[in-house]
């Protein structure tokens, strides 16, 4: 059973299976062993960015296409549930008008791009998707009417979902069943089914050529494979998925704007995620994602500890300021693509295998 | 006629005396491209004064040889020694200014460079077209007299056999130890032929050495003095050249058909 | 001019006076007309001429400071193929030492002497440029070199390359916005009849084109300029010629490096403002003009940076909203055209 679940693609070394084991089974119980509202919102941002990040990774990590324009479809999927929402009044019909809307819209979006890529060489193309990003973002805080402008929009989430809902008069271990636990959960699995469809996709026979275009596309074309049509696929399938991470974002939000689902930084993020993870494993945008999250969130703590160390020099109080998080994710990121290209999942799996062979 | 120095520089014994070493020589050369091994082991040795031709079918492996030697590409076996010292691991440009000349298949023609431009650029000790050498460049443009008319014209818009002509004339511009050429005929039209066999038995005459790269088997046998036969990335037959062009068994054998109906 | 063969009293004929821009046929040429048409496109537009006169020098003026700026960029991408995603980093250095610089010298800024003014400014210029040419010498060996020949690192190393830049920009002078305001002579306008010239960007004009002239002359007059162009066409090539083109290629990229520092520091005074990540929003400006002009074309980056300043002017004037869009609109109608470019250089 678990070869289906996986795809056959299984985790190959001792230490990645741990994590991963670990990962899902915290992730899993976070409502009742880490009880809180931080921890909670902890877990569900691992939760989205191990969908996002790992649909991110169908793309560069097993297709070969750099852009910086998939935070783009992030935000269509989040701004789909939010407009739909605020305009149709919260509901499950909202959400799902606006999700299949959303979907739809992407779809659109990442033919037009997927296609254009193909015309130009790779640095334009990730150039251009630069522009077209910067350019989204911006559309997005213009067209204030529609999308709330700068400020965003607030919604009601569907009733089951509000935190005042409750399921269970009682809770169940002391934890209280409400909405808020319910959105958690919707997300949990939502997440689990799509990342074991990316696993099936990437294991497929489609994904099997998809690897074989990333390597060489003018043998693959050799040999008969229609290069076009399977890059223009996967980057619509990349886009699918980050539409859902998107939507889901805003569900457990109860909100979207201009900087939560479409700033650079977070297309940043991403990109940091899947190259230190582990670009074309898919297992890398778990770990990463979870490793990344928790960092993000409590190293912070111990680097402002740090910081107040350093009171008496304030260069050294500064380079550790808690706000200066990203400047060491980037010096890890550059020590990444130079020594662990192929990231921790690829690391670790290399060092299973040679020992295996010893 | 041909210019007053000899080529090369070095005081030369008489080409091919005994007792005088090879001013070239590969031993046991291997390169891989990627995956792909195209030479297995090539030994050749080009001796100073004497010019010595490539044959061998396409695919063969004499372009990936030449560029080997130049180390564009590098070798993963094999020593490669030039003028009495080891070349094998050497940059391109080092290789070029201990007097290496090197014209490609594709010429290398700098197509946005005027012709003027072009010549600067490969006579390294000028600064601008006044520095070159009058007398060479007299010489040059006797032999090539496309060299004068398009002067300072972009290279791009001469013909295929005048961007030949100044491929070579950039090798000639100054004097060089040994000069490398690929297919230097391919495509040409045989009045233009005929001016690059003139341009290379003069240079000839002045004492260069050449290891030229060839099909036009015609072309080859009036100006070779050894030949070597190169087949799946090895040499399988090296000797002289009247040798092979007398024989038409061995050229049968070696090269596929006779040659000697080629005139 | 005349020669025989027999004579032998030939002489190489004496180069016309010319700049050695080879002679290119009508068609090639029209890309050269784009900014004049837009310009003069633009006029019926905006209806009054003098204020069309202030919008085309503020134009022409933001597009030679983007050219500055990219110029290097092209010209690295065009000799040896590296795409540097964190150029950007050069001009948030090159404007935030031009803070620093300026503030010790309020007695030459706050003078009412052009003179004393230019002084204090071209300081910040020299140090500016001197601090990003030496950071661009290490950017090159510590993050660009190990990645030579891979694209895909490439990208991916140099973007992460100028997030740690602008992270430590922030470490050094902190994240918050920084003005800087223009020094007093330099405020205020010029009036030439009705329209309102401001003396700053015809100073970034005339600097812009001082620049511009002094890559021609390099280009085409010196040895180092012709090595460049080849090297641009074809790399291998002139290393079997016996140059050591590595040597040049650091040489260009600290070259670009310093001159996007130049740049930053204009581009700083133009805003009168500095913040860290200005680098990357001038970033996706850079890109764009060098699409438009074809990548490695140095002529291809004036013309494009010209179009996209002149296009921002127009558009914040005519449209606001548009404003970002009609650059990128402009690069698809450019590469519909011509997908390379406007100047495509030919390779090998």
């Amino acid at each position: 059973m678990m070869r289906s679940l996986l795809s056959a693609d299984y985790p190959r070394s001792r230490v990645v299976a741990a994590l991963l084991v670990l990962i899902v089974v915290a992730l899993a119980l976070v409502p009742f062993a880490f009880p809180g509202a931080r921890s909670l919102s902890v877990a569900a941002k691992v939760l989205v960015f191990i969908l996002l990040v790992a649909s991110y990774d169908l793309l560069l990590g097993y297709t070969g296409i750099v852009s910086f324009a998939h935070t783009m479809f992030f935000g269509i999927g989040a701004y789909g549930v939010a407009i739909a929402s605020t305009r149709m009044g919260p509901g499950w019909d909202a959400v799902a008008l606006g999700l299949a809307g959303a979907l739809l819209v992407s779809a659109l979006l990442a033919l037009a791009i997927g296609l254009f890529s193909l015309r130009v060489k790779a640095i334009f193309f990730a150039m251009i998707t630069l522009a077209v990003a910067a350019a989204f973002q911006t559309l997005a805080s213009q067209l204030s009417d529609f999308t709330g402008g700068e400020d965003g929009l607030s919604f009601k989430v569907p009733e089951v979902l509000q935190p005042s809902f409750e399921l269970l008069e009682d809770g169940l271990f002391g934890v209280s069943i409400d909405g808020r636990l319910l959105s958690y959960y919707l997300l949990f699995f939502v997440v689990l089914a799509l990342f074991l469809a990316l696993l099936r996709i990437v294991n497929s026979p489609f994904g099997r050529v998809l690897q074989a275009i990333r390597e060489n596309d003018f043998r693959a074309e050799a040999l008969g494979y229609r290069t076009v049509v399977f890059r223009t696929l996967s980057s619509v399938l990349a886009a699918l998925f980050a539409t859902v991470a998107g939507a889901l974002l805003a569900i457990w939000l109860r909100y979207n704007g201009p900087d939560t689902s479409l700033s650079f930084e977070i297309m940043i993020d991403t990109l940091l995620i899947v190259v230190i993870g582990g670009m074309g494993t898919m297992y890398g945008a778990v770990i990463g994602s979870a490793f990344f999250v928790l960092a993000q969130s409590y190293l912070q703590d111990l680097m402002r500890w740090i910081s107040e160390g350093f009171a008496a020099l304030p260069l050294a109080a500064a380079l550790f300021s808690p706000d200066r998080w990203l400047l060491w994710l980037g010096v890890l990121f550059v020590l990444s693509v130079y020594y662990f290209p192929s990231g921790v999942v690829g690391r670790l799996r290399a060092r299973a295998l040679a020992r295996g062979l010893r | 006629m041909s210019p007053a120095r000899t080529e090369g520089g070095t005081a030369p014994g008489a080409p091919g005396a005994p007792g005088v070493a090879p001013l070239l020589t590969l031993t046991g050369v291997h390169t891989h491209i990627g995956a792909y091994h195209i030479l297995h082991g090539v030994d050749l040795e080009v001796e100073q004064g004497r010019t010595t031709l490539m044959l061998g079918r396409n695919g063969a492996g004499k372009t990936t040889t030449l560029r080997t030697i130049m180390g564009l590409w590098p070798a993963s076996a094999g020593q490669v020694r030039f003028d009495g010292r080891d070349v094998t691991r050497c940059a391109t440009p080092e290789l070029a200014q201990r007097g290496v000349a090197y014209v490609p298949e594709n010429m290398g023609i700098f197509s946005d460079l005027t012709v003027r431009e072009n010549m600067v650029l490969a006579a390294r000790g000028a600064r601008d077209a006044d520095a070159i050498d009058a007398e060479r460049l007299r010489w040059i443009f006797e032999l090539f007299p496309a060299m004068h008319k398009f002067w300072n014209h972009p290279a791009g818009l001469l013909s295929g056999g005048q961007k030949q002509m100044l491929a070579v004339s950039r090798a000639i511009v100054e004097p060089r130890k040994l000069i490398l050429v690929d297919e230097p005929s391919k495509g040409l039209a045989p009045s233009i032929i005929r001016n690059m066999l003139t341009a290379f038995r003069q240079l000839k005459a002045a004492g260069a050495t050449i290891l030229l790269v060839e099909q036009n088997f015609a072309f080859a046998r009036q100006l070779g003095d050894a030949v070597a036969v190169m087949d799946d990335g090895r040499i399988v037959h090296r000797g002289a050249m009247a040798e092979l062009a007398e024989d038409e068994a061995l050229q049968a054998r070696l090269l596929g058909l006779s040659l000697g109906a080629h005139q | 001019m005349n020669t025989t063969a027999a004579t032998g009293a030939a002489r190489p004929p004496a180069p016309e006076t010319r700049t050695g821009v080879p002679r290119v046929p009508l068609a090639e040429r029209l890309p050269l007309l784009l900014v004049p048409v837009l310009a003069l496109a633009t006029l019926p537009l905006v209806g009054s001429l003098p204020t069309w006169a202030t919008l085309t020098v503020a134009g022409l003026a933001m597009g030679m400071i983007i050219f500055i700026i990219a110029s290097g960029l092209t010209l690295v991408f065009g000799l040896m193929d590296v795409l540097n995603f964190g150029h950007g980093v050069f001009i948030a250095l090159g404007a935030f030492v031009a803070v620093s610089v300026l503030a010790p010298l309020g007695g030459l800024t706050e003078a009412d002497s052009m003179a004393l003014n230019l002084v204090a400014v071209g300081a910040a210029m020299l140090v500016a440029m001197a601090v990003a040419a030496a950071v661009g010498l290490v950017f090159e060996r510590l993050i660009v070199r190990p990645v030579y020949g891979q694209h895909l690192k490439q990208i991916l190393i140099t973007m992460g390359g100028m997030i740690i830049g602008e992270e430590l920009i922030k470490v050094i002078w902190g994240p918050q916005q920084i003005p800087l305001p223009l020094p007093q002579a330099l405020r205020g306008s010029y009036f030439v009849g009705d329209a309102a010239i401001e003396k700053y960007r015809l100073i970034a004009v005339v600097v812009g084109l001082a620049v511009f002239l002094a890559m021609l002359w390099v280009f085409n007059r010196t040895k180092i300029g012709l090595l460049i162009r080849a090297g641009v066409q074809d790399r291998e090539m002139v290393e079997s010629l016996g140059y050591r083109i590595r040597r040049l290629f650091v040489g260009v990229f600290v070259a670009g490096s310093a001159l996007a520092g130049l740049g930053g520091v204009m581009w700083g005074l133009y805003q009168q403002n500095v913040v860290p990540q200005m680098g990357a929003q001038v970033n996706i400006l850079i890109f764009i003009v060098i699409i438009i002009g074809g990548l490695g074309s140095t002529a291809g980056c004036f013309i494009g940076a010209l179009l996209v300043g002149l296009m921002a002017n127009y558009t914040g004037f005519l449209a606001p909203k548009v404003a970002l869009f009609s650059n990128i609109l402009l690069m698809v109608a450019i590469l519909m055209w011509r997908p390379q470019g406007l100047f495509p250089v030919a390779r090998r």
